[in-house]
């Protein structure tokens, strides 16, 4: 069975009715080596990305850049359909499609074309609004989301863990990971149940 | 299963637990799932409101048709006023949307646990509301079919022109159709690990590839549950300032025009306050019958309305707090013409309106400062009642009054809307109310996974302080606190 192992099933399962439980067991298993560990629960567990040693600083830096973008394109905006900085340009630039009809400004009140006071609430609304997609569509991303199927749906009673249990998977991925031993392992971190999850 | 404490729930006590009776992870999810599974659930009240959801919005489709075949003119606006009861609306409409966001985005920035039970249907009403806003200005219009030409960034329009982006008119398609946006993200994102349960919880084979495929896969794993409250906390902290962005910039339409009685810097923060009190009393006047209906009120306890009522007052005495420095802008700045515009609220064609509002937003709430009262269930769903009025009116003293009578009295007239702007007014409700009840109907209409964590916490502060000389947990200190027993053991 050991030898079949690392092939056939994706991992092995340990299911835990309390979330101090399950943080309990991963703190223990990375002490033991093991680094292919996951935890599944219907909320977040406080303490749980210190644990597992998973903190990601991309979804932050993501938004922020996405955020600089979202000023960016709509000061630009702003500032090449109102302004005559497009007639500076190149002629063979100007005659491309649609870049001529980029640049009308308009003379309001003998206002300045560059009246930028009056370009703030644009620039802001867009920096937010990318910011925002940013965030969303990046979570989801990084996440791998969306995914229909993964391996470990294949867990029995997998459906508990958005419901009110606490599920911690070893990776038959993981170096450390052997059938037997990994298995008495889990046993020992005090589970309700402990099952394999076919690939 | 449930095991929920029913005597405790009879005489609704006033403490500082946030779920009463006994509670499991299993009892706080089986009793908002209820309501999408088990469609019985669903009162005669829920059919008989949405009715009439229905019909007005009936009424909505009418009126739209009608504007639309013969003009603006169907309306009552006209050259002194051209912006009646569409501009009114509009505001009222996004005001109300405003609380949504406060209570969703804000309050999870101030830690306030409070808000997890009810998040999710105020971002609701924040979308939806939101939805019923946008209906007016695109109408007002009147071919709101070019009017993405005009106002929104995708090319110039047929005259060759792009949308004038020194104009506040612009900067509102901006805010509105951002703030649309990102409270839609927000809302969505909250919903994702929620319907991950919905889809593990049903037998229902359509249901559950359905439920899956909104849900996208989501699995609850640790390192996902890190990015995604990264990302939830960060959409908090940008959703914040765009909603105070959003009533600023609405109050820039007005007060970036010289108009008397516009052109004030009270503005901004006095519409933003005012904007999340009449989002308050919407959010209570939703939550008042839905708690009752769906049997929630250990989700949705007299601590939460309590302290709603609380936000609503202290909001309230803001805005009043505004009108007061109206009255006293338009004396001190020695222009006769604001002089003129304040004494003309006071006693002229609409000093009736303008005292109708003083009571409702100024005078009546105060009965909140006494806490029987505010605990009163049917006192406070009549003042929820009033302060929406109120508000209403509010928009109704700035709009009509200022631009009947500006500076020349031979450009003065009167504004009297007609029959189809009542008729669009009340199909909007309509579509709230549809919209609303299909909601609460369809939807978990409170956050499970956020409660779950809730009574975790709530689990754990219990524990902390039972080891901590056994004193009873303080309520004005801990953020969640009290006698709830977690049945996990």
């Amino acid at each position: 069975m050991n030898s079949q192992s690392n092939s056939s099933i994706y991992g092995l399962v340990a299911e835990f009715d309390d979330p101090d439980k399950i943080l309990e067991a991963v703190t223990k298993m990375k002490a033991a080596g093991y680094r292919q560990i996951d935890a599944y629960s219907p909320f977040p567990i406080h303490g749980m990305t210190d644990a597992l040693d998973c903190h990601d600083p991309k979804v932050p830096w993501l938004i922020f850049i996405m955020g600089i973008a979202g000023t960016f394109a709509g000061y630009s905006l702003e500032y090449m359909t109102s302004t005559p900085v497009l007639d500076h340009l190149p002629r063979f630039i100007r005659l491309l499609p649609g870049v001529n009809e980029m640049s009308y400004p308009m003379n309001i009140g003998g206002r300045p074309f560059h009246s930028w006071p009056n370009f703030i609430p644009v620039a802001f609304e867009t920096t937010i609004l990318f910011a925002a997609l940013g965030a969303v569509v990046g979570m989801l991303l990084l996440n791998g989301l969306p995914r229909p199927h993964h391996p470990i749906f294949n867990a029995p009673r997998f459906e508990l863990a958005s419901q009110d249990k606490f599920i911690l998977c070893v990776e038959a991925a993981d170096p450390n990971f052997s059938y037997e031993d990994t298995w008495q392992f889990l046993q020992s971190l005090g589970p309700d149940i402990v099952s394999e999850v076919e690939r | 299963m449930a095991d929920i404490d029913a005597d405790a729930l009879e005489r609704e006590p006033l403490n500082d637990t946030l779920i009463t009776g006994k509670a499991t992870y299993r009892s706080l999810e089986d009793q908002i799932t209820n309501m999408v599974f088990n469609q019985r659930t669903h009162p005669q009240s829920w059919l008989f409101i949405f009715v009439v959801g229905f019909l007005l919005l009936n009424l909505l489709m009418m009126a739209m048709t009608w504007l639309l075949y013969k003009g603006v003119g169907v309306w009552g606006i006209n050259i002194p006023c051209a912006w009646g009861f569409d501009i009114i609306n509009f505001v009222w409409w996004i005001g109300i949307g405003h609380a949504g966001t406060l209570i969703s985005a804000i309050l999870l920035l101030l830690r306030q646990q409070w808000r997890n039970s009810i998040n999710r249907f105020a971002e609701a009403m924040t979308l939806f509301a939101v939805a019923c806003a946008g209906i007016y200005p695109l109408f007002h219009t009147g071919r709101p079919w070019v009017a993405f030409y005009w106002l929104g960034p995708i090319g110039p329009n047929i005259l060759g022109l792009w949308p004038q982006f020194r104009s506040p008119l612009v900067w509102d398609v901006f805010a509105v159709s951002t703030y649309a946006s990102v409270s839609l993200m927000f809302w969505f994102v909250g919903l994702i690990p929620d319907l991950a349960t919905l889809r593990d919880k049903t037998d229902n084979k359509a249901l559950k590839v359905l439920f899956g495929m909104i849900a996208m896969g989501w699995r609850g794993s640790a390192r996902h549950w890190e990015r995604y409250e990264t990302a939830y906390l960060i959409l908090a902290g940008l959703s914040t300032p765009l909603v105070l962005s959003v009533h600023t910039i609405v109050s820039f339409d007005f007060a970036v025009g010289i108009v008397p009685g516009w052109h004030t810097t009270i503005f901004p923060p006095y519409f933003v306050a005012g904007a999340v009190y009449a989002g308050f009393a919407m959010v209570l006047t939703l939550a008042i019958p839905i708690r009752a209906w769906y049997g929630l009120k250990n989700q949705i306890t007299m601590r939460h309305l309590d302290w709603m009522a609380k936000v609503m007052l202290t909001t309230g005495l803001i805005v009043f707090y505004g009108y007061i420095m109206e009255v006293f802008y338009g004396w001190y700045s020695g222009n006769r013409f604001e002089w003129a515009m304040i004494l003309n609220r006071f006693k002229g064609p609409y000093a009736i309106f303008y005292w109708a509002l003083i009571a409702c937003n100024g005078v009546i709430p105060q009965v909140l400062w006494n806490p029987k009262w505010r605990r009163n269930l049917v006192v406070l769903f009549f003042v929820s009642q009033v302060v929406s009025i109120g508000m209403w009116l509010e928009r109704y003293i700035i709009i009509p009054v200022s631009l009947t009578r500006d500076f020349l009295p031979s450009s003065w007239g009167y504004y009297t809307p007609s029959v189809w702007d009542f008729g669009m007014f009340a199909g909007t409700i309509g579509l709230f109310i549809c919209l609303m009840f299909l909601f609460i109907r369809f939807m978990p209409i409170i956050n499970i996974f956020e409660m779950k964590d809730l009574l975790s916490r709530i689990h754990h502060a219990r524990h902390a302080a039972d080891d901590h000389n056994h004193t009873d947990v303080d309520g004005t200190h801990a953020p969640v606190t009290g006698t709830l027993v977690s049945a996990e053991e």
